[in-house]
């Protein structure tokens, strides 16, 4: 068990563990204590939350027409 | 795992009966996502096709059989794999041992201050990273950054861009894509925060252009 205190190296490589809920319990309390403390850590991890959100705002084109009309063919086909 | 919603049951139902709006909905919500995982597994769209039309034409045929009690989509992207990896060409045991091989960094080392100074593994005073602005979606900073992370997204790396389009795109748990893919936690979550790290290094650095 480590008691260092995290560096901003470290953090910046445990934030998806971290975001998961997948960081053991002593490494999460050295995680927020080192953001308790660090302005850059912190708006790193806000970066990266934003990042996240935006993926999952990211939408696929509609399905090229030609091959849905082959798609609904091969459903008349089994039908 | 996610049972069958109530409004997939109704489609299911609905599917049995051959009723071919029901398929054209499910083609629909489900084709444009199977195609972009496909491409993962094949060397260009048209074997992509044809791995996605194998796949609905298992669901038809299955289609009586089906329980529900995985979710539709569950069931969809697990066939579809199974057929992707059938055709494919790439051979993925060997990368999935690499994958926790490589050890570097995802931020730019030179950001932090060396060995041996102060605070040494600490950010230098002028690399701190600022917020990113929180964009409500559909506003117009709001698309252009949706637009620069789908760039960024396609051209990570095929195993990390797969990984990151089923967690952050379509929202499937970290145990799903596990199973799915094959993969441990350990390996999916390095793909995962590496194909992360380098979007969000894009939108730093288009943001930052902007300042």
């Amino acid at each position: 068990m480590s008691t260092d205190p995290m560096d901003c190296r470290d953090l910046v490589e445990l934030v998806t563990a971290y975001l998961d809920g997948a960081l053991d319990p002593e490494a999460r309390a050295r995680f927020d204590l080192h953001l308790l403390e660090c302005d850059g850590c912190e708006n790193y991890l806000q970066q990266f939350r934003v990042t996240v959100t935006t993926l999952g705002r990211i939408r696929d084109d509609d399905v090229d027409p030609r091959f849905r009309r082959r798609l609904m063919d091969a459903f008349r086909d089994w039908h | 795992m996610a049972c069958a919603t109530p409004d997939e049951a109704t489609l299911i139902t609905a599917l049995r009966a051959r009723d071919e709006m029901a398929f054209a909905e499910l083609v629909d919500l489900h084709t444009p996502s199977m195609l972009r995982v496909a491409r993962g597994y094949v060397p260009n769209g048209a074997i992509a096709e044809e791995v996605v039309q194998e796949t609905w034409i298992a669901l038809f045929r299955g289609i009586d059989a089906f329980e529900g009690r995985s979710s539709l989509r569950t069931w969809l992207f697990t066939v579809m794999i199974n057929i992707a990896k059938r055709r494919g060409i790439r051979e993925r045991r060997e990368a999935d041992v690499a994958i926790t091989a490589f050890t570097g960094g995802t931020v730019d080392p030179a950001r932090f201050r060396a060995a041996g100074q102060q605070w040494s593994g600490h950010w230098r005073e002028t690399e701190e990273p600022s917020p990113f602005p929180q964009t409500p979606e559909g506003s117009l900073l709001g698309s252009e950054l949706v637009d620069v992370t789908r760039r960024a997204l396609d051209e990570l790396p095929e195993r990390q861009r797969t990984v990151v389009t089923m967690r952050d795109m379509l929202g499937f748990d970290s145990a799903e894509v596990c199973e799915l893919l094959e993969i441990s936690v350990a390996n999916q979550r390095v793909l995962l925060h590496r194909g992360r790290a380098a979007v969000r290094a894009r939108l730093e650095d288009y943001l930052g252009d902007d300042r």
